[in-house]
């Protein structure tokens, strides 16, 4: 039995409807609604701690809501039998905060796992995972292991894992946090890649104000195979942002809406 | 430490039996229906079978070879020195080769499921695979208890054997007794029940091992900490368990064999 997971792109991917979740007494996410439609990506902002890779965990049916609803692809996850989540998870791909590589399997066979499960031919598993491990540019390290790689390489090869089933809806849980400038730039710009070559709806957790404005204020040319700034003053309008405080949200809109804010919160926050 | 009053303690006890109850369940389910994963569970009956090959041998020998050694002296009081091969034989048969090896393999792989998975679990591997589409229960859970109950009954044979070689072999070069009176004896005295009840234990024994080894790991919080307190939980709590579970068996087998 197979479902479809297909709608019209009115709709939205992602939606939480009054979602609430807390853990013993700890309330981590208090009525929290929002949409993301297709093609977007949403940047998920707020201080550590504000409930956002709860959020995300979430939206890919890995915990359940204590209240509310959640939609993917239009479909509510309450719903869905533990079979038919697994089935709506093969249509996403999500990076772990922490990578969560499977250490006991090699580079290649961590990124080949989710085809190795779908019985892919042999042959085009490897053509798929070499091109996966390209577009992150860590070809070099197919034969490592996860405890040989820094942890810049290991979130990459965690987005080539997600990146690999070409997935409807990625999920990003803090790409950059905790690298080098450079190594972050590295990352997002493979997020722009994928957002702009592939049009895939994301959602992406980040620390860094920088990494969000970058995202919203580039595009990827794939003539030159290069990100490039979007003319001044232009933002890509597919580019939304959700500021999480704990457990509320306290933004929700575009960047323009996001930088010209009057919430004195806000204002501390992005400063 | 805040300790809990008597009533959450006893509410959580019944959740995590009923969790336990539910995943072993799941793992049973998962034995039937689509997909199995044929390589794990062949891999893990070579870490298990293959792998625990000699300390079960070595245990199961030295523990016939104890057995002889004691028994020997009390029956020599009773002038039935000869009766040695029987007692070892029976003793090693029923109870000590199945207990002996469920406990070893307790030790050695219930620890290792509880840390394995328990590791996994906390650095969200377990999370990884389930986002990637498929059922930890039956990629880890499910090829664990068939390789752990299939291993488990063949060392127990091996355990039997050993312990019967070693009782033997003390009664032979230690003892002096007549080597083929020994396995006549121990022989002859065998029933067909007996070696069903030293077949059935390890049936239990093994899936004590999985299911507790893999609840253990699946339900760690709390980082490397967490781990290390699941592992000794995992090893206590399947111990324990082997062991109440062979008295139970024993009861039932008394009652449908008459011994
Ligand atoms: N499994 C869990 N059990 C208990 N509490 C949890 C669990 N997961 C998260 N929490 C709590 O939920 C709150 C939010 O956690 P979450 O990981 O979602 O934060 P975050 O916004 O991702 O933070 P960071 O920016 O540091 O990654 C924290 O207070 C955390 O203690
Ligand atoms: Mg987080």
């Amino acid at each position: 039995m197979t479902i479809s997971f297909e709608q019209s792109p009115s709709d939205p991917v992602v939606e939480f409807r009054n979602v609430s979740i807390s853990f013993e007494q700890n309330h981590v996410l208090n009525d929290v609604s929002f949409r993301v439609f297709h093609g977007e990506t949403c940047m998920i902002l707020g201080p550590a701690g504000g409930g956002k890779s709860t959020l995300m965990k979430l939206a890919n049916g890995l915990l359940r809501p204590d209240s509310g609803e959640i939609f993917i692809f239009g479909r509510a996850l309450s719903s869905m039998t533990e079979q038919e989540l697994y089935e709506m998870r093969a249509h996403v791909g999500m990076v772990f905060q922490e990578s969560a590589l499977f250490d006991s399997l090699s580079v290649r066979e961590n990124v080949a796992y989710r085809l190795e499960e779908e019985h892919v031919p042999e042959a085009e598993i490897e053509e798929r995972v070499v091109a996966a491990l390209r577009f992150v540019e860590l070809e070099q390290a197919i034969d490592k292991f996860p405890a040989e790689l820094s942890g810049g390489m290991r979130r990459r090869v965690s987005i080539a894992r997600a990146i690999i089933s070409r997935p409807d809806l990625i999920l990003y849980d803090s790409p950059t946090a905790g690298l080098d400038p450079i190594t972050s730039t590295t990352i997002v710009d493979l997020v722009v890649k994928q957002r702009d070559v592939s049009q895939t709806t994301s959602l992406l957790i980040t620390h860094r104000l920088q990494d969000a404005f970058t995202m919203a204020t580039n595009r990827y040319n794939q003539e030159s195979n290069q990100m490039e700034p979007l003319p001044a003053g232009e933002t890509d309008s597919r580019v939304k942002f959700l500021v999480l405080h704990e457990g509320h949200i306290v933004f929700d809109g575009t960047t323009l809406e996001l930088t010209h804010s009057t919430d004195p919160w806000l204002q501390a926050y992005l400063a | 430490m805040k300790l809990a009053s008597p009533d959450t303690y006893a509410k959580r006890l019944v959740a995590s039996v009923q969790d336990y109850a539910l995943l072993a369940g799941q793992a049973i389910r998962n034995i039937f229906t689509r997909p199995f994963y044929s390589t794990d569970t062949i891999a893990q009956m070579d870490y298990i079978g293959v792998g625990s090959l000699p300390i079960v041998i070595l245990t199961g020998f030295f523990t016939g070879c104890v057995l002889a050694l004691q028994s020997a002296t009390s029956l020599k009081e009773f002038g039935a020195i000869e009766m040695t091969g029987r007692l070892v034989t029976l003793s090693m048969v029923k109870e000590l080769g199945p207990v002996l090896t469920g406990l070893m393999v307790s030790g050695r792989n219930a620890s290792g499921m509880a840390s394995e998975l328990g590791s996994m679990k906390v650095t969200e591997q377990i999370d990884a695979m389930r986002a990637l589409g498929t059922d930890p229960i039956r990629k880890l859970v499910t090829p664990r208890l068939i390789a752990t109950v299939a291993m488990l009954f063949f060392l127990t044979i091996l355990s039997d054997a050993c312990g019967i070689l070693g009782g033997s072999v003390v009664s032979i070069v230690l003892l002096k007794l007549n080597g083929s009176a020994f396995f006549h004896t121990g022989y002859m005295s065998l029933r067909y029940g007996d070696v069903i009840e030293g077949l059935t234990k390890p049936l239990f024994s093994g899936f004590i091992v999985a299911t507790i080894g893999c609840y253990y790991g699946l339900r760690t919080t709390g980082g490397t900490r967490g781990v290390g307190k699941s592992t000794t939980q995992a090893v206590v709590a399947s111990s324990v368990l082997i062991i109440l579970c062979d008295f139970i068996v024993t009861q039932m087998m008394i009652d449908i064999f008459g011994r």
